[in-house]
């Protein structure tokens, strides 16, 4: 892979660079900001980011969404998925993205039903 | 690397060989295939980790409560910061990392080594911070009492909500309770060392401590840990059965009993991983000053450890959320 192969444009186009080394320095300010966040959220907890949302607080929700963007940018610029064919990005990306959340679904499900019958069944875990 | 030959009467026959749809080397693709399998294998453990969670989620421990120690600040809660500093220390590696690869493309051999020896810098150093965070969870801080049913009972002060430790409260009883070891009773039951206190006498000082109440690992509705009033701490002791200080895979005095588990286990895991990656990328490292790259007349091995390094790097995000943040 020559050094001109490099898709130089993150953010769908909006930033681009001039040089490779560049867009590296670009996107570890990026990543930086994006765990400067998490940790500011993570030791002041806002408390209206406290409300529960779809089972779970919106500060965990905000979590979770950072971290697979942090994850993207990842993959996406330091590991040059950005410069492979689409065949090779799709056959890395697309298991992923299919079986994680598939596994996150039925497994937490079932912690969640477990929880319900240690909390409702007649057995004290509490002793 | 350059096997494709560009005879036209081969390139019309696409599964005759030669052609690369993909455009990445055999190596590469294998070093996708195995993270691809490694990242599966990660989800596996994190989701695992989920299970248990969701499973006890009224009960389970306060990350911002066990890992609250920064290297030369003693007694000063911190809680985060250090683990946040990690990050810092492996993303920064990771960049250190692409710009060896970047150099890579260019052949600038002096460039790779610097890059390079600063990536095998920043793992150790990130490999070396684990450690000590692993020292203090399995040193522990306060100590705690655990029940016939593995429930933990922390001790904290009324008046000032503080955390109190078993030393603190702990009165002295002479007594002459050996450390059991395997040749005086069944050969399978031993015990490396006995802990500071007996169960005794942590029920002796909290009887004479009238400030000092027992916290449960329930959590309340605002998502702390519920402390018991005097009275029912007083009937709640009685339920003590063993003292627990710090951290191993049977007992912990933060909470559940896989809370500490999984810490070992999926921290430990990526750990390992870190650690190959620094030995691998050692060797990459040793290659390069002898100039084996140079030789061969590309950099692409540097590419291909760099992507596991990165892979390393974007397992530690995860975990990163999900044992600290979440």
């Amino acid at each position: 892979m020559a050094a001109d192969q490099h898709n130089l444009a993150i953010f769908r186009g909006l930033l681009k660079f001039k040089s490779n080394q560049q867009k590296i320095w670009g996107v570890l300010i990026f990543l930086s900001i994006v765990t400067i966040i998490e940790v500011f959220l993570g030791i002041v907890k806002p408390q209206f980011l406290m409300t529960p949302f779809l089972r779970m607080k919106l500060l965990n929700w905000i979590f979770i969404i950072l971290t697979i963007v942090k994850a993207y940018y990842i993959a996406w610029d330091f590991m040059h998925i950005r410069d492979e064919k689409g065949g090779l990005k799709g056959s890395i990306v697309l298991p992923l993205i299919i079986l994680i959340p598939y596994l996150v679904f039925i497994v937490l499900l079932e912690g969640d039903y477990i929880f319900d019958v240690m909390r409702d069944g007649f057995v004290s875990w509490n002793f | 690397m350059e096997v494709a030959t560009s005879n036209p009467a081969e390139e019309t026959n696409v599964w005759g060989g030669g052609t690369r749809p993909l455009n990445a080397s055999y190596g590469k693709l294998m070093m996708w295939f195995f993270i691809v399998s490694d990242a599966l294998t990660f989800s596996g453990f994190l989701v695992s980790y989920g299970f248990s969670r969701f499973k006890n989620i009224d009960s389970w421990p306060i990350a911002d409560e066990v890992f609250t120690h920064f290297p030369f600040l003693h007694g000063i809660d911190a809680p985060m910061y250090y683990v946040a500093l990690m990050t810092f220390i492996l993303i920064f590696s990771s960049v250190t990392m692409v710009l060896a690869v970047d150099a890579g493309h260019h052949m600038q051999k002096g460039k790779v080594t610097f890059y390079m020896f600063l990536t095998i810098i920043g793992g150790a150093v990130f490999v070396g911070s684990q450690a000590w965070e692993w020292k203090n969870f399995i040193k522990g801080e306060y100590g705690a009492l655990e029940t016939k049913g593995g429930q933990i009972l922390q001790f904290v002060d009324q008046t000032t909500g503080k955390r109190v430790a078993l030393a603190d409260i702990a009165t002295p009883i002479a007594t002459d309770r050996e450390t059991h070891l395997g040749s005086n009773g069944v050969w399978y039951v031993s015990e490396t060392e006995l802990p500071s206190v007996s169960v005794a006498e942590v029920k002796a000082g909290f009887e004479a401590n009238e400030n000092v109440v027992i916290r449960i690992q329930k959590l309340d509705e605002n998502g702390h840990k519920t402390v018991l009033s005097r009275a029912e701490s007083l009937e709640k002791i009685n339920a003590a059965t063993t003292v627990v200080e710090g951290a191993n895979l049977i007992h912990n005095e933060y909470g559940n009993r896989l809370f500490a588990d999984f810490f070992f286990f999926i921290t430990g895991f990526h750990g390992f991983h870190v650690f190959s990656g620094v030995i691998i990328n050692l060797i990459i490292f040793f290659n390069i000053i002898v100039g084996t790259y140079e030789k061969r007349g590309h950099y692409e091995m540097v590419e291909k450890v760099g992507l596991y390094w990165h892979f390393v790097d974007l397992v530690w995000v995860f975990v990163f959320t999900f044992f600290y943040l979440v």
